[in-house]
């Protein structure tokens, strides 16, 4: 026999201005196998919960209704007020009669009766609840971290730093990211090699970080605590063990003219290179689509010059398979193409060039020394336009609809170091809006536009002209002035909206981790747990989650580590027991409900069943793994012989919840 | 026609989200004919959205559009300002049933390097 | 049965747990109003939603059976919601054939962020059943209590 206690909560008025508490408790006391019902003003605070227990204790009450807020909201804490009275937590069901009846119906008379109506709903569903114990699954204690930019580098040293060993896999032959392009950072002006190669060498030394470069993600299985990852470390052709970065195979190389991706193709590397000085792991890499060897087996120079023997033309690609408990994407992104601009006429002229290309032009590292210097002709620019926002906030199916966040401070850098270095350079800086939200950020540009004399002009350009003379002319509008402005320019920067890695994609469908429509993958709540996706084990880091500067990235990859060591901390791991379940009797091992589990968590076994002959007969019947299911029931309704079915929310309570609410 | 009718039958008829300027001025600094206008794309996209058509309607720029449509190529937000100018005019066209170019001007104004298309338009553009 | 009683449907809405319920919530915590004739079951995920729940629901004197998930490609469980569109397709032709007004069932997306669009959607679909009145069809007169 069912026993039933039923608690209404007012939530203050939030409930009862609305809804008539006390008609509610006396029709529900009425329901068969309510033993017990009673309101209170705040069912959720200590004396609400106080009452629960006690009137579990005192009455031996089989199951729990209460009628209160959302059970997002506090169906927790009702199951552990629940638990600590004795109760199995999953006897309880809570009715929503606050966000989804209280607060959006005026009428008492109208939202008391629908009150009533989804507690019997409630109590229907109770009754058929059964005590559920969540089983418990292993902790695997390392972190894998996917992307070795600023984001995942200071992500996986933090990790370190706790005493976990963690994995960084990059896909680049070396760590370092978009950071270790760039000149200085704002709004300090440090130099960004200087504050960002000590960290790529403490990875390298940290006994806890292993770095997979040149490598990618195969593929993802497994849950939270127990992921199985394969990593591809695809062939360098270079013995990682023997070769000590001395260069030499990179300086006897003979073929010279492959462009140099670190340069962003201003200069040529070798087919055999070290991507830049500071690489870590300073490893050669051999291009296979350039090497004379690897495409037609004539040249071996590197080998014969190699001392270290390192070289090695018969690597393949090798896969690793790795174990791991939490997994971290710290994907990055990339400039966005801004060929689609035909009107900044950015494949026409060589002096038309992305902001992150103004970077290689303008740092002591980079193909011109650090002298600014126009790509087309080697000379010295005397006027340039900064054009904002080029892709940036453009609804059209050519660009991104977000802000870049990052590129009104990054321009203003530029502006105020050319006017810094050149002054004999004069300067444009054509903007939308100026977005200048950080600590010290708005004195920064305010100081570029007041000291450097920057000119700072509201408004586009709408068109470039490369003219026969080498100059460009930038037609484009004053909106203050309110009139239209041409500008010859020797030298034109596009603030290039940025877009996630184009591996983003590929990886979250392996993570099974959601994304926007941008490309950028969803935290698993804005405000509140803006580092964890919403797949339980996998935390975004840095600009894969939304666009965000330095300072911002590594401080959400010090909280992205704080949730994994949090993780990793654990021995063990508490399921959701609300999983599928197959009646082994019933099952007919038709693999309808493992075709459709997006989790692989249905095995078959071949199990021996006694007959009522007194024979025995092996059939094949579906098993469901609790420890992967994650409880979202698709199993159930494909189940043709319906054996398959889902803890806590079964088809019975299903099917009890809409008689309820039908009769 | 009071101020919103007015506003609401330019947006039906340029089917043009005036609201989503995100006053960037792309349009003006695209208009080939800028020097020529009283008022100037971005400020027909501003007016309209303001309710201020008044002033649009009696302004000559209403006939110095070219609707060579690069602020609609160009434009960001989708808005296509060119089309709102097209609208405007239209309503002057049609309210006071004026023709701005008679078949008797076009002797007048002939000239041989003039493309037939362009007298074509005109006549369709300026005419009730 | 009074002639000239204004008819209230009874509307059944299946909510997944992680959009659409959480929609709903949304929009009571923005107190957008919607008819209170609605009444919401939870399930984890559109596709744990049974053909049988609605035939049920329809057998039991509801009027109308409105499914509610997260947008295509937002599946909290990635893949659940393509289920639901695929199941619902088919039983809703069967539900035609067996002359049970079209617009009687219905699938919706309503994202976590959705509560404006939850009520929206709840006020029409509500607007469209009780166009249609009663349903007769399948409903199971020993089911009836007057």
């Amino acid at each position: 026999m069912q026993k039933i206690g039923v608690f209404v909560c007012h939530c203050g008025t939030n409930i009862a201005a609305t809804v008539d508490v006390k008609a509610v408790v006396d029709a529900l006391a009425k329901e068969p196998s309510v033993v017990f019902a009673a309101d209170y003003p705040y069912m959720c605070s200590e004396s609400g919960q106080n009452l629960i227990k006690d009137a579990i204790r005192e009455h031996e009450l089989t199951g729990v209704v209460i009628c209160s807020c959302s059970p997002r909201m506090h169906e927790v804490t009702f199951r552990r007020a629940a638990a600590s009275a004795g109760l199995n937590p999953y006897l309880v069901e809570v009715a929503n009669i606050r966000e989804q009846c209280s607060w959006i119906h005026k009428d008492k008379a109208e939202a008391t009766e629908k009150a009533i109506i989804l507690g019997r709903a409630a109590i229907a569903k109770a009754l058929l609840n059964a005590p559920l114990i969540a089983g418990e699954s292993p902790v695997t204690k390392r972190a894998l971290v996917i992307g070795g930019g600023i984001a995942g580098i200071q992500t996986a040293l933090d990790i370190a730093e706790a005493g976990f060993p963690v994995d960084i896999v990059e896909q680049k032959p070396t760590i370092g990211g978009k950071m270790a392009q760039i000149d200085k950072t704002f709004p300090t002006l440090d130099c960004s090699a200087c504050i960002l190669t000590p960290k790529m060498v403490e990875c390298a030394q940290n006994e806890n970080i292993r770095i997979f470069s040149y490598s990618e993600v195969e593929s993802v299985s497994g849950f939270v605590g127990s992921f199985t990852v394969k990593i591809r470390k695809k062939a360098r052709y270079v013995d990682e063990v023997k070769c000590t970065g001395c260069g030499l195979c990179t300086e006897k190389c003979p073929v010279k003219n492959v462009p140099n991706e670190f340069n962003l193709g201003f200069d040529n590397r070798r087919a055999v290179y070290i991507p830049f000085a500071q690489a870590i792991p300073k490893i050669a890499v051999i291009d296979p689509d350039r090497c004379n060897m690897l495409k037609n087996g004539k040249c071996g120079l590197c080998s014969r010059v190699c001392e270290a023997g390192a070289i090695n033309y018969k690597q393949t690609d090798e896969i690793v398979e790795e174990h791991y408990g939490a997994i971290v994407a710290a994907t990055g992104y990339e400039i966005s193409d801004v060929t689609r601009y035909g009107e900044y006429a950015y494949t026409e002229s060589k002096d038309v060039i992305t902001s992150l290309e103004f970077e290689r032009l303008t740092n002591a590292a980079g193909p011109t020394g650090g002298v600014l210097l126009r790509p087309s002709d080697g000379k010295h620019p005397h006027t340039i336009v900064f054009i904002q926002c080029v892709g940036s906030r453009c609804v059209l199916e050519k660009g991104k609809p977000y802000c870049s966040k990052i590129c009104c401070m990054y321009t203003a850098k530029h502006a105020m170091l050319t006017r810094e270095k050149y002054p004999d350079t004069e300067v444009y800086v054509f903007y939308i809006d100026v977005r200048t939200p950080g600590k010290n950020f708005d004195e920064f540009y305010r100081r570029a536009a007041e000291e450097f004399g920057v000119h700072y002009i509201k408004g586009a350009v709408g068109k470039i002209v490369p003219r026969a003379d080498g100059t460009l002319d930038v037609q484009a509008a004053d909106l203050i002035m309110d009139e239209q402005l041409r500008i010859s320019a020797d030298l034109v920067v596009l603030a290039a909206a940025i877009e996630p890695s184009k591996t983003a994609r590929k990886l979250a469908t392996m993570l099974t981790a959601s994304m926007d429509t941008n490309d950028f993958f969803t935290e698993a709540h804005p405000k509140l747990r803006p580092v964890e996706s919403p797949t339980a084990g996998i935390f975004l880091s840095g600009v894969c989650q939304g666009p965000k500067d330095i300072p911002e990235t590594v401080s959400q990859a010090g909280a992205c580590a704080a949730k994994v060591i949090g993780l990793l901390s654990k021995n063990k791991l508490t399921g959701n027991p609300c999983v599928a379940h197959s009646d082994e009797l019933m099952c007919n091992g038709c693999s309808s409900c493992a075709n459709v589990c997006p989790y692989g968590a249905i095995t078959y076994l071949d199990k021996e069943f006694r007959m009522p002959d007194r024979t025995t007969k092996v059939r094949r019947v579906a098993s469901v793994n609790p420890a992967v299911c994650q409880g979202c029931g698709a199993c159930t309704v494909a189940c043709p012989s319906g054996a398959m079915d889902l803890s806590g929310f079964s088809n019975s309570q299903i099917m009890a919840e809409v008689d309820a609410i039908c009769r | 026609m009071n101020k919103q009718d007015l506003k609401e039958e330019i947006v039906r008829m340029s089917g043009s989200a005036v609201e989503k300027c995100m006053r960037c001025g792309k349009c003006s600094a695209s208009c080939p004919s800028y020097e020529d206008m009283e008022y100037h794309p971005h400020e027909f996209v501003y007016l309209v959205e303001k309710g201020d058509i008044e002033k649009l309607m009696a302004s000559e720029s209403i006939y110095k559009c070219l609707t060579c449509f690069a602020c609609v190529e160009r434009c960001p937000r989708g808005v296509e300002p060119a089309k709102v100018v097209e609208a405007v005019r239209l309503i002057v066209i049609r309210e006071q049933g004026m023709n701005r170019l008679k078949p008797d001007d076009i002797p007048g104004l002939w000239d041989k390097d003039l493309p037939q298309q362009a007298i074509v338009t005109a006549m369709r553009k300026y005419t009730k | 049965m009074q002639v000239n009683e204004e008819f209230v449907p009874t509307i059944v809405a299946f909510c997944c747990n992680w959009c659409s319920y959480a929609g709903a919530d949304l929009s009571g915590t923005n107190r957008l109003p919607y008819p209170a004739n609605v009444k919401i079951i939870r399930v984890p995920c559109s596709c744990r939603v049974n053909p049988t729940f609605i035939l049920r629901a329809f057998q039991r004197g509801a009027d109308g059976v409105i499914i509610c998930g997260c947008h295509p490609g937002d599946c909290h469980y990635t893949t659940g919601n393509y289920y639901t569109r695929r199941r619902m397709t088919l039983l809703f032709s069967m539900l035609d054939y067996l002359g049970i007004e079209r617009a009687r069932t219905r699938v919706e997306w309503v994202s976590a962020a959705e509560g404006q669009k939850f009520a929206e959607t709840m006020r029409s679909f509500v607007k469209d059943v009780t166009a249609l009145g009663p349903n007769r069809r399948l409903e199971d007169l020993r089911c009836r209590k007057d």
